[in-house]
């Protein structure tokens, strides 16, 4: 699987080597350099690319339109809502999936077609898991 | 009408101020709360203070006429029309952007009308360079299509041809032909362009420094 990963935090970087390391073709992308020095593991081989992923030419250049999958996961809701819809619009990508920290806002963009998750909501299921042995 | 104004910078605000003195009731969403006080000191008690996407559940948005969203970041604009089309049903949305290729996609996402000014600043600067032939006046079609003069150069193969002559790409239409003293007239296969004419013509986007190359006959040197 090609994957596209826009967003090099604790999320993406992990991410991107867990995926490498089960052998798909990653492309992890950032508008920093230091965020590769930082987060990605030793073992990743996959390709790290600096570029902002709103701008559609930046998708274009590191071939968003041949990936299978591409990933939002930057600190803004609005870019990674945006640059998601680029990829899926514009670009055509079959599974988008994208970071909305506002539950509201991930439950509209959802409502739209994008994959959404959103951690404060992920975090509270577990937390409610964990405290009351509630499963939801 | 009501209109929410999402960004209280300087094209927020003098478009706050330009909308109130026509009588409109105006919302400015402003994230930053001194902004958003020196707005309210100059212009009244018309600021929210938030974050616009975050806002528009508390600004009336679903009676709002009119959302523009004119922050410094496309993205956020994006967000904020997006949402006001398609949850509160806003019938006009307006978005500033400044990368111009984010046109299109604005668009496809139901955004009603974009603002680019980078565009018009660069069309601007264009049409007070001598080395450029070609100005962009107007896109079409979400940028599918541009409308564009291009001054015919001494030199250029295209002087004195028919237009029906000319090798001109698909899709392309030349729909005026304005002399050097400014006198429009009308294209027709039969008009021939001088040298100094400007010709106006309608091209699909990707084939304007086609169109630029077949009028002033020389390889394409433009920066976009």
């Amino acid at each position: 699987m090609r994957v596209v990963i826009m967003g090099c935090g604790r999320t993406g970087a992990e991410l991107a080597t867990q995926l490498d390391r089960r052998g798909h073709e990653v492309i992890v992308l950032d508008l920093a350099q230091s965020a590769f020095r930082r987060f990605l593991r030793h073992d990743f081989k996959g390709k790290a690319r600096v570029g902002n992923g709103i701008d559609q030419d930046v998708q274009r250049r590191i071939g968003v339109a041949s990936a299978d999958v591409f990933v939002a996961v930057t600190q803004g809701d609005n870019r990674n809502a945006m640059a998601a819809q680029i990829a899926r619009h514009i670009f055509g990508v079959a599974h988008v999936v994208c970071r909305i920290k506002d539950p509201s806002r991930a439950e509209f963009y959802r409502d739209l077609g994008i994959d959404t998750f959103c951690p404060a909501v992920i975090s509270t299921e577990l937390l409610l898991g964990s405290l009351l042995g509630e499963r939801v | 009408m009501y209109i929410i104004v999402g960004g209280g910078g300087k094209v927020g605000y003098y478009l706050t101020k330009g909308l109130l003195e026509e009588g409109h009731e105006v919302l400015v969403i402003e994230e930053d709360p001194r902004r958003a006080e020196q707005i309210a000191d100059e212009l009244g008690d018309i600021v929210l203070v938030g974050k616009a996407e975050e806002s528009l559940g508390d600004a009336g948005t679903s009676r709002a006429d009119m959302v523009i969203a004119v922050t410094g970041d496309d993205e956020d604009n994006l967000a904020v029309c997006q949402l006001a089309k398609v949850r509160y049903h806003v019938p006009r949305t307006i978005a500033r952007i400044n990368n111009p290729r984010n046109e299109a996609i604005f668009k496809r996402l139901g955004i009603d009308a974009t603002v680019s000014a980078t565009s018009a600043i660069l069309a601007q600067i264009e049409s007070e360079m001598p080395t450029y032939h070609a100005i962009p006046l107007l896109s079409l079609r979400a940028g599918e299509l541009q409308l564009v003069e291009v001054r015919v150069p001494t030199g250029s193969p295209a002087v004195g041809k028919r237009i029906a002559d000319l090798a001109l790409p698909p899709g392309v239409i030349v729909t005026l032909v304005i002399s050097a003293d400014g006198t429009p007239r009308a294209a027709t296969p039969d008009t021939r362009i001088s040298v100094e004419e400007a010709a106006v013509a309608v091209t699909p986007t990707e084939a304007e420094p086609a169109l630029r190359r077949v009028l002033c006959g020389q390889p394409a040197t433009h920066p976009t």
